[in-house]
């Protein structure tokens, strides 16, 4: 068993920055292991996409019209083709929506182990260590990976990319002729919106912990005196309390604003994803235990629906 | 049509998190336990499919305390069965043997399409929904909403959400599993007193699982713990007339802010 194997993503014809995120720590792996480093792409007219992934020893593609856009079934039939004889001690596979499907996938068809959520992985010994992200950012797991062909998928923005490029070699692989249970239709675009909280100097973002709609007032008067947009998170999208244009993380938008003002959001993996580049973190929430806390530089302990309208009051009467 | 959702307790994460005497688990003891909400998510979901299909919506758990009032919640809320599948599983039973055993009940059940959360608090080892796909043999998409199944064609129609809030349409064959993400709209709530009557009228399906060969994630857990991290915020202490003019001042201080002091 030899080999640490990246599943690099690239949907819609371009690199996700997670695949050389996953390529800096398999380099630092496979030379602590003395095993090599191999990239996996799988997709359709990958000639220009492989390049970047270089810094693996070897590039893998799996290059076919039935891979030109991403189902969950015929992606984890090609892969796991060419990866099972590989015998790898260890894949990765970034947490991404699609890396979902595929690291639990890919698990479920090999009966390899998966530990998932990680946000580290390392050697101890002769012993393979991942570090997991669990209970919503609240807790970490430090898990024993086995000895085993084992699969990891990692949180982006979890290790820094390595610098795109190299001398590996590109190979292409037999795509199987298999049949895909799963069907690509169409892409749908994110509908357009009268803002692009991307473009946004300050954000007074808006969790659940706001409580409802009608308590939206007190985060938009504040984003008006201090001259920010409002976005949100996921569930405040969800529930229709705003649109889905203004909604931060993960399956939103990621956006790096000088001032990121974080009311009532409990800071989840999946928001983090989307502004923990921020500049300048501010978080208020109830909950001193909140992971949005770690990822912050001040944070207020208070009931946001007190501290919010206070925050205005004194920024107007001081403007 | 028959739908399947599993449904599953977790930690309710705005609590307290502690941690067993050797810090490789939680405290089960002292936990609270709310349902996992896009378990809620794919629940809705499934009414939902119900009202404007006429689907049969079946709710499955695995059996654990609490886990009676979580089924007859999903009963008052407009499921049509709700099944218990017993057997001595441990608290904090990881999602490679749940899928398994879910699986086992699944053969067991006429269902067309399961509807699951497209993940829990405790994934440590794979989002169930896709570990249950595997087991079944059935294919599967994850981080799902707008499900729309077509049982004449022998699809299910749903949208797959990517970084950026674009997203694909696609259809699966079906038997499939679904892991959902959100549904089309806000989770409903059931009364009280509604679940309370439900309680006096309606009774659980208990099926006992299937004893067979259950291969666990092969995963050890070492120790769990909080974060360590470096860069904690600087935490504003005193009331919130303190909190204000120091958040004044430190913003003002960073020049992302320009307000009299
Ligand atoms: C595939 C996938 C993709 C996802 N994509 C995204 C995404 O793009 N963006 C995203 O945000 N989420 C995303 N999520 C959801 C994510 O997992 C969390 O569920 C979500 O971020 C939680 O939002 P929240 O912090 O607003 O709510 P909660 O986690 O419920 O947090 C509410 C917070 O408010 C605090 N609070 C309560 N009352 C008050 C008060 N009065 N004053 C101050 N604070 C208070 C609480 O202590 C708590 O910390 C995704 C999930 C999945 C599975
Ligand atoms: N006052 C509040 N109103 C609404 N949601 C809240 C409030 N306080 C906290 N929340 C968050 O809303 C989430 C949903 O709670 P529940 O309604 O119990 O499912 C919880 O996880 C809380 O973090």
């Amino acid at each position: 068993m030899a080999g640490i194997v990246v599943i690099a993503e690239a949907l819609n014809g371009t690199l996700n920055e997670v695949s050389l995120e996953l390529l800096s720590k398999g380099r630092e792996l496979a030379t602590s292991l003395g095993q090599p480093l191999i990239a996996v792409l799988a997709g359709e007219g990958l000639d220009a996409l492989a390049p970047p992934l270089q810094s693996a020893d070897r590039v893998v593609l799996l290059d076919d019209p039935a891979l030109g856009k991403f189902t969950p079934d015929a992606h984890e039939q090609a892969i796991a083709a060419v990866i099972a004889p590989m015998e790898p001690r260890l894949v990765m596979i970034g947490n991404t929506t699609a890396g979902m499907d595929l690291a639990a996938g890919l698990a479920a068809r090999l009966h390899w182990p998966l530990a998932a959520y990680c946000t580290g992985v390392r050697m101890e010994a002769s012993d393979l260590i991942g570090v997991a992200q669990l209970y919503g950012g609240k807790l970490f797991a430090e898990v024993e990976l086995g000895s085993q062909s084992v699969i990891i998928s990692v949180i982006p923005g979890s290790f820094p990319a390595v610098a795109p490029g190299g001398t590996g070699v590109i190979e292409r692989a037999a795509v199987p002729a298999g049949k895909s249970r799963t069907r690509f239709k169409e892409l749908i675009a994110l509908e357009a919106a009268d803002v692009d909280i991307k473009k946004a100097q300050a954000l007074v973002s808006v969790g659940r912990g706001i409580g409802g709609p009608e308590n939206l007032d007190i985060v938009q008067d504040l984003a008006r005196a201090i001259g920010a947009e409002v976005a949100a998170s996921r569930p405040v999208v969800d529930s229709g309390w705003l649109p889905k244009a203004r909604q931060v993380g993960k399956s939103g938008l990621t956006v790096k604003p000088k001032l990121y003002f974080a009311v009532g959001i409990s800071g989840a993996p999946e928001h983090l994803q989307g502004m923990k580049d921020a500049e300048f973190i501010v978080a208020v929430n109830t909950d001193a235990a909140a992971p949005i806390f770690e990822v912050a530089h001040l944070g207020i302990v208070a009931d946001a629906l007190e501290f919010v309208p206070a925050l205005t009051e004194r920024v107007r009467a001081g403007a | 049509m028959n739908l399947l959702v599993p449904l599953k307790l977790v930690p309710d994460l705005v609590e307290e998190l502690t941690l067993n005497e050797a810090g490789t688990d939680l405290d089960r003891d002292a936990l609270i336990y709310k349902l996992n909400e896009f378990d809620d998510q794919a629940l809705e979901e499934a009414l939902v499919l119900k009202e404007t299909t006429g689907a049969t919506v079946t709710a499955i758990a695995l059996d654990a305390p609490e886990i009676d009032q979580v089924l007859f919640t999903a009963l008052a809320k407009g499921a049509d069965r709700a099944v218990k599948v017993t057997g001595d599983f441990e608290p904090g039973i990881d999602n490679h043997t749940a899928a398994q055993v879910l699986a086992g009940a699944v053969r067991g059940q006429q269902v067309d399409l399961v509807l699951c959360g497209v993940q829990a608090p405790d994934d440590l080892d794979g989002q169930l929904g896709v570990l249950l796909a595997g087991a079944l043999g059935w294919p599967h998409v994850s981080v799902v909403s707008g499900i729309e199944p077509d049982s004449a064609a022998g699809v299910v129609r749903c949208h797959q959400e990517y970084a950026g809030g674009s997203m694909a349409l696609l259809e699966t064959e079906l038997p499939a599993v679904l892991g959902v993400q959100a549904a089309r709209q806000p989770p409903r709530y059931a009364a009280v007193s509604t679940i309370r009557k439900v309680m006096k009228e309606k009774q659980l399906e208990e099926v006992a699982a299937t004893p067979g060969e259950v291969v666990a994630s092969k995963l050890q857990v070492r120790r769990l713990f909080k974060p360590e991290s470096r860069a904690h915020a600087r935490m504003l202490e005193g009331d919130v007339t303190r909190q204000v003019e120091d958040l004044v001042a430190a913003l003002n201080e960073r020049g992302v802010l320009k307000v009299g002091v």
